[in-house]
């Protein structure tokens, strides 16, 4: 459970979000949807605790991200933009670097990755160096390292960046199947099919102020139009961002 | 703490297989300054030497005027050439390194027994021609006292009145404080090794870590950052250590190597001076890794911080500098300052003189809370979204 209200975060002049609310439920997976710098980045890093923000409150599980900054991190899983893996070491070495980070067990860590293998299918790349590693095995592991700790809570930040349509469509499977296990997620993405395909319900983030909030269906009667394409032109106001 | 340490484990396992830094570290310092050393030594002992033994060959212009003095030369081993037509234009252009001129006044002036004027012609700032000059030097010193001493004696005067004063010389220098090219150079050298034994890991672990888009998910994870700051900071100061017992090592194995015999020079370095010097350069580390690490979480990219590692350099070297300027006698106040503090007491180590415990207590002592503090302002430097975010 996640609760944000008038969410405001200025760097220098640039006011990048504007007073942003919305809820996240568990077991629902929340799209935020926006074209890029319409602040969905920054609004999740105000989420994970890395950045503070100038005004407004964050809730997530009754922990505030300012205050219990490593208890929120404890709970969460994030995938965030920066993506970047250690070459030098294994995708296992990565993975087993963060659950050490968490304070994990050698044998809890070793279960959880064999796990992770499984739902990921990382078994033929999971012990070879990252160095030269495709981008969907690059964002496999980014996941696995995210997810080594089970956290309840999971954040996305444009996680199909570059995934040709297979890596995208196991991806979509594994968010799917965090869902069923029951976790909440949030998912940060420009792309429509993504959210049509995923969501459960959908914010529109323009310019750094909620546009729209709501399920597919109540976003088409809101904006009465027959596409979810054409509902959120409208409900942005512009096609601006809309081919990244 | 265990952040701290999970973080120092991982960036010690990771850039060991790291090639580029183990060449920093290995590489640099423990190798190729020894080498560096031996070969310069070599370079200047065997050369000297050379000079020294050579037959001396010297032209001499009016040689007819003193054929007693030319006679007396060649029965020293001298082979007496014919002088060029211009002597000074032939050694302006280099090509003799020395030329006698016995002037024609010569035959009355020694007639009548006045001073005889004998010209050296050479070009001194020219330092090949050091040794020539000095040999021609003294054997015509040694010609002149000895026809002063026959004028005395045919005028029935003692030829001791000569020397109303005789200096002897007392020499306290010790075969190590000889060593003065391997004194100033010692510190020098290590107090480069702390720099550069760490430096390419707290680039890669701070400014490497940006660019690579690896820094943000790091801090995701449940650790404060002043421990994931000082867990690469203490990675890099272990390395530079490393590099330090290295290089020490490989001086220790390197000095009897040195043709110091002829020099009349002893440097080899015991035990328990290694274990000094070892002792007093350990907070260096630490300093270093500290500024270092600052320096390249300052930076935004792996280029930039590369870039101010050139200044790092400077830094050791300035007190170093100064000291080969204007050698100072140490002083207790002295100790407190980083680099000068050091520069002092390894040099007293490699002089093979006992050095006061307090002393070493003041430099290390100082150098460590500076270096500390430094460490508490990289510490927090990565609680600034500015250094998280370069973009």
């Amino acid at each position: 459970m996640i609760k944000v209200s008038n969410l405001v975060k200025s760097f220098g002049d640039i006011k990048a979000v504007r007073g942003i609310s919305f809820e996240v439920r568990d077991g629902e997976i929340t799209g935020l949807l926006g074209p890029n710098g319409a602040g969905k980045t920054t609004t999740l890093r105000m989420l994970y605790s890395l950045l503070p923000p100038d005004e407004g409150e964050i809730c997530i599980d009754g922990l505030d991200p300012t205050r219990d900054a490593m208890a929120i991190k404890r709970t969460l899983g994030v995938v965030p933009d920066s993506r970047g893996l250690y070459v030098r070491m294994s995708a296992r070495e990565n993975i087993e670097y963060y659950g050490r980070l968490h304070g994990m067990s050698s044998g809890d860590i070793e279960a959880r990755i064999a796990e992770l293998v499984t739902t990921l299918d990382m078994r033929d790349f999971i012990d070879r160096r990252t160095e030269g590693f495709s981008q969907g095995q690059r964002v496999k592991v980014a996941i696995a390292r995210a997810m080594v700790h089970n956290p309840q809570t999971v954040l996305l930040d444009e996680p199909s960046n570059g995934l040709d349509v297979m890596s995208t469509r196991a991806l979509r499977r594994y968010i799917l199947d965090l869902k069923e296990r029951g976790h909440s997620i949030v998912l940060s993405t420009h792309i429509m099919q993504e959210v049509a395909a995923l969501c459960d319900r959908i914010v529109i983030i323009a310019g750094g102020r909620i546009a729209a909030d709501g399920s597919a269906a109540e976003l088409l009667q809101q904006s009465g139009c027959s596409t979810l394409e054409d509902a959120f032109v409208s409900l942005i106001g512009s096609e601006e961002g809309l081919l990244a | 703490m265990s952040g701290l340490g999970t973080v120092y484990k991982k960036e010690v396992r990771e850039n060991l297989r790291d090639r580029r830094s183990l060449f920093n570290s290995v590489l640099l310092g423990p190798i190729l300054f020894p080498i560096l050393f031996i070969g310069l030594a070599y370079f200047t002992s065997s050369k000297q030497q050379e000079r020294a033994e050579q037959v001396l060959e010297v032209p001499v212009a009016g040689a007819e005027h003193a054929p007693n003095l030319i006679s007396f030369l060649e029965q020293q081993g001298v082979v007496i050439q014919t002088a060029p037509e211009d002597p000074l234009a032939a050694v302006s252009s280099q090509d003799v390194e020395i030329i006698i001129r016995i002037p024609e006044q010569f035959v009355e002036q020694w007639r009548t027994g006045k001073p005889a004027v004998v010209e050296l012609i050479a070009d001194p700032s020219r330092r090949e021609s050091d040794i020539p000059l000095q040999r021609v030097r003294g054997l015509l010193g040694a010609y002149a006292a000895q026809i002063g001493q026959l004028r005395l004696q045919l005028r029935g005067a003692a030829p001791a009145l000569q020397s109303p004063i005789m200096i002897r010389d007392v020499d306290l220098s010790t075969p190590q404080s000889r060593g003065m090219l391997v004194m100033i150079m010692l510190p020098y050298v290590l107090m480069i090794t702390a720099f550069t034994g760490g430096m390419h890991l707290a680039i890669d672990s701070t400014a490497g870590e940006k660019e690579r888009k690896s820094l943000e998910p790091l801090l995701i994870n449940p650790v404060p950052r002043w421990q994931i700051m000082l867990g690469k900071m203490s990675a890099t100061a272990t390395y530079a250590f490393a590099s330090l017992v290295l290089t020490l090592l490989a001086f220790r194995v390197a000095f009897p190597l040195l043709p110091t015999g002829a020099l009349g020079v002893d440097l080899s370095i015991g035990a328990e001076a290694l274990g000094g010097i070892l002792l007093t350069v350990a907070p260096v580390v630490v300093l270093a890794a500290a500024m270092l690490t600052t320096l390249a979480a300052l930076a935004k990219s792996l280029r930039e911080a590369q870039s101010y590692m050139g200044l790092v350099f400077m830094i050791p070297m300035i007190p170093s500098l100064i000291f080969m300027v204007n050698p100072m006698k140490p002083e207790t106040w002295m100790m407190a300052i980083p680099m000068f503090s050091q520069n002092l007491l390894i040099g007293e180590f490699v002089r093979g003189e006992s050095v006061s415990l307090h002393w070493l207590a003041i430099s290390m002592g100082s150098t460590l809370l500076i270096g500390l503090g430094f460490a508490a302002v990289a510490a927090n430097l990565f609680n600034r979204p500015r250094i998280v975010f370069s973009n």
